[in-house]
């Protein structure tokens, strides 16, 4: 299965589902199933990387990033 | 007069609401480009067409489902607070996101208006939103607007006003049938006063999801019994669904029907013209932390370039006006002890604030605002969070410090974006490490009179290495809490990045000099005269042959050897303690007092009168790390007190900086010693 941490910076891949945890939270940020997110940024480390979806950019931290999982060879 | 009609303004995280806010009622609510800044609501009174309506600026929500302080105060604003209809700002460039709010909103509400911000800066993108058509799609009025100009904002207020006399019909959100038969289930179970406050399908949804803070709330105010209670678990049986799965299916429909407004009335260009990306490639990653060390320096050497020559000038008025007043004293028939208390006390040190003060603030004051407004803070943060990873605190700790770059009362106050109790505590105890605004002054002049062979920009970057230095103690302070007494794991967060805005000049020099530069300067000159009189006073009683002054230096000389200081350094911290700004002046008078108070003005005279004083380099040195790391001044303590409500963690606040000021200082004292 491939989440959010698999993209590489300047791709992106549409939402399959979300792992229990902070769902809700990412949820209501727009990572709903079906939403297309790209990874744009990088912070030194690559513990947090920034996400386009839905028209904002949101930054996360890899175990958060983990949860959210994406369609199969879906690259857009 | 009428009862003001009173509206809550509602929105996304740093969408314009408080700008909407000052807008309208022209106050001075904090704004800036970062998610975070409004923390509790606002209240303010304006006009509209010679009606009172009283206006309620809400703290930043992406979800009525609540994930921290803010959003609970969102949640009880918008549902319990009372007002007469809801405001909700929208962002227009990230529109779709915004609307998930909306139709929250809508679902609770039906007097909503909606006005979608910040329209300009979506054009940039190449982003047209029909509102017309938003407007006919949602069901409730909606304008646009571009707060920073004053654009649209009483057309806002005007539509918002509207639907109170003329309530709209809002075009809610719709879930799968088996949800929507389950809430008619509960909803035909709830009393009849929960429609005082909230649609009933609305209270029925969120008990069916399991929101236990909306619960609680809505208890406080109508009695759901227990055959609700049972209903809603029954409902959830049929449905064969955990409160978690209700809760995702929610929002997946809500997020269904604004993708399916945004369809009808955005249109985004095919590649988006994005130069907040471009410019986030070279401002973030590795080249982002040599960008942001080169930033901070500029902005030390513009501030200490700067504030040079204004500083000598403001020093030259106050001799004259010191000898002015001498002079009317004297004919007046002052006494000499009179004269003296008023001239050589309170006003040379309220003299030697202003005028070592007031000139680095002007400038360094604006400069931070012009960062602020830019967005650039969300950035320090996302560049810094690897290592506030590692000591497992909150990244959002780095916006903390860079408030507490202004002044540590503000950063403290800022923890509440932290939303992790014990990572909020981490950045309370550890923010008065990093320098405030009114340690500045004394950390500049001692650089320039010991260490400053290179003028201006050797003592910028000695200042930023001072930042630096502090910014590394506080990561370690983490770390150490982190694995002692506030023990835990990093907790989820998510920060987001808005995109960059050309800040407006004459609101920032307006905002910076007048909120800020004023109000500090105030409160310290507020302090300096009454500390004046109290060390004049110190220096004239003599007991026994000593002055009281003496009598203090003298014992606390032995502590001061120790750290490589003096008595009278000491005790101008210790005096200082109700603003860091007057530490130095004190200091200069102590030392003056015993030499004819002749304190120099200018920087040479200052190094010869200091080392004529006995100080060296390392004393110099450790005046700095001492000014770094000692106790909070009294006003931060007071806030560390409110935020954490308990005396031990207040305590705590204190004796962390101040343990880790004596042992440096005394550290490099044995070093020197030694060497």
């Amino acid at each position: 299965m491939r989440d959010l941490t698999s993209l590489p910076t300047g791709q992106s891949g549409r939402v399959l589902c979300l792992r229990a945890g902070m769902g809700r939270r990412l949820m209501d940020l727009g990572f709903t199933p079906g939403a297309l997110a790209a990874c744009v940024l990088a912070a030194p480390g690559d513990e947090m990387r920034a996400y386009r979806v839905r028209g904002a950019v949101i930054a996360l931290r890899r175990r958060e990033a983990q949860t959210v999982i994406l369609e199969e060879d879906n690259h857009e | 007069m009428n009862e003001p009609r009173v509206i809550a303004l509602a929105g996304n995280p740093n969408v314009g609401k408080s700008t909407l806010f000052n807008g309208l009622t022209g106050m001075r609510q904090h704004t800036g480009n970062w998610p975070g800044k409004t923390v509790s609501a606002a209240r303010g009174l304006c006009r509209m067409d010679g009606e009172p309506v009283m206006l309620v600026d809400i703290p930043g929500a992406y979800s009525l489902w609540a994930q921290s302080a803010e959003e609970e105060a969102a949640l009880e604003n918008v549902c319990f607070g009372g007002a007469d209809g809801v405001l909700v700002v929208c962002a227009a460039a990230s529109l779709e996101r915004n609307l998930n709010l909306v139709y929250q909103i809508m679902e609770a509400k039906d007097k909503v208006a909606v006005c979608v911000n910040l329209l300009d800066e979506a054009e940039k993108q190449g982003i047209r939103i029909d509102l017309e058509a938003l407007s006919r799609h949602l069901g409730v009025p909606v304008t646009g607007a571009c707060a920073r100009d004053g654009k649209g904002v009483k057309q806002a207020l005007a539509a918002a006003l509207d639907t109170i006399n003329q309530p709209p019909h809002p075009r809610r959100a719709l879930y799968p049938e088996p949800i929507e038969r389950a809430a008619a289930q509960v909803e035909v179970l709830l009393p009849e006063e929960v429609g005082r406050w909230v649609q009933p399908r609305f209270a029925a949804l969120r008990l069916l999801e399991g929101d236990g803070l909306f619960l609680r709330l809505l208890r406080q105010r109508v009695t759901v019994d227990a055959s609700v209670m049972q209903a809603v678990e029954r409902a959830r049986e049929a449905l064969s669904l955990s409160p978690q799965g209700v809760s995702s299916l929610l929002v997946e429909g809500i997020y269904q029907a604004a993708e399916e407004a945004c369809q009808k009335t955005v249109k985004t260009p095919e590649k988006p013209s994005d130069a907040t990306l471009r410019a986030d490639r070279l401002l973030t990653g590795f080249r982002g932390v040599p960008v942001m060390l080169l930033l901070l320096a500029l902005v030390f050497y513009l501030t200490i370039r700067g504030a040079n020559a204004p500083s000598q000038w403001l020093s030259t008025g106050f001799e004259a006006l010191g000898r002015l007043a001498e002079g009317l004293l004297a004919r007046l028939g002052a006494s000499a002890l009179l004269r003296g208390l008023i001239v050589d006390g309170a006003l040379a040190v309220l003299g030697k604030v202003i005028s070592v003060m007031l000139p680095p603030m002007a400038i360094f004051f604006p400069l931070f605002t012009l960062l602020e407004d830019s967005g650039y803070l969300p950035r320090i943060a996302f560049t810094l969070d690897g290592l506030f990873e590692r000591c497992r605190a909150c990244g959002k700790q780095a916006l903390t410090m860079c408030m507490g770059l202004g002044c540590n009362a503000v950063g403290v106050t800022g923890c509440r974006i932290i939303d992790s109790p014990r990572e909020r505590l981490i950045a309370i105890l550890t923010n008065s490490l990093t320098p405030c605004n009114g340690r500045f002054p004394l950390l500049i002049t001692v650089a320039a009179v010991f260490f400053g062979g290179g003028g201006a920009a050797s003592s910028a970057l000695l200042l930023a290495g001072l930042i630096g230095l502090s910014a590394g103690m506080t990561l370690l302070l983490s770390c150490l809490l982190s694995a002692t007494v506030l023990r835990g794991l990093p907790s989820a967060y998510t920060l987001e990045l808005p995109p960059y805005r050309a800040p407006r000049l004459g609101q920032v020099i307006a905002r910076s000099v007048l909120d800020r530069t004023l109000f500090v300067l105030g409160r310290a000159a507020a302090v300096a005269a009454p500390a004046g009189l109290v060390i004049y006073l110190l220096s004239r009683v003599t007991v026994s042959g000593s002055t009281l002054l003496s009598y203090l230096t003298g014992f606390l000389d032995p502590l001061g050897r120790f750290m490589g200081l003096d008595g009278v350094i000491l005790t101008g911290f210790l005096l200082g303690f109700p603003a860091n700004e007057i530490v130095l002046p004190l200091i200069l008078l102590a030392y003056g007092a015993e030499g004819g108070w002749n304190v120099p003005g200018d920087m040479a005279s200052l190094g010869s009168m200091l080392r004529a004083n006995g100080w060296t380099g390392l004393t110099a040195l450790n005046v700095m790390l001492f000014s770094l790391f000692h106790f909070p001044c009294s006003t931060t303590l007071l806030t560390v007190y409110k935020e954490t409500k308990s005396g031990k963690w207040t305590l705590l606040a204190l004796l962390l900086p101040l343990a880790l000021g004596v042992m440096l200082c005394a550290l490099t004292h044995g070093i020197a010693f030694f060497l």
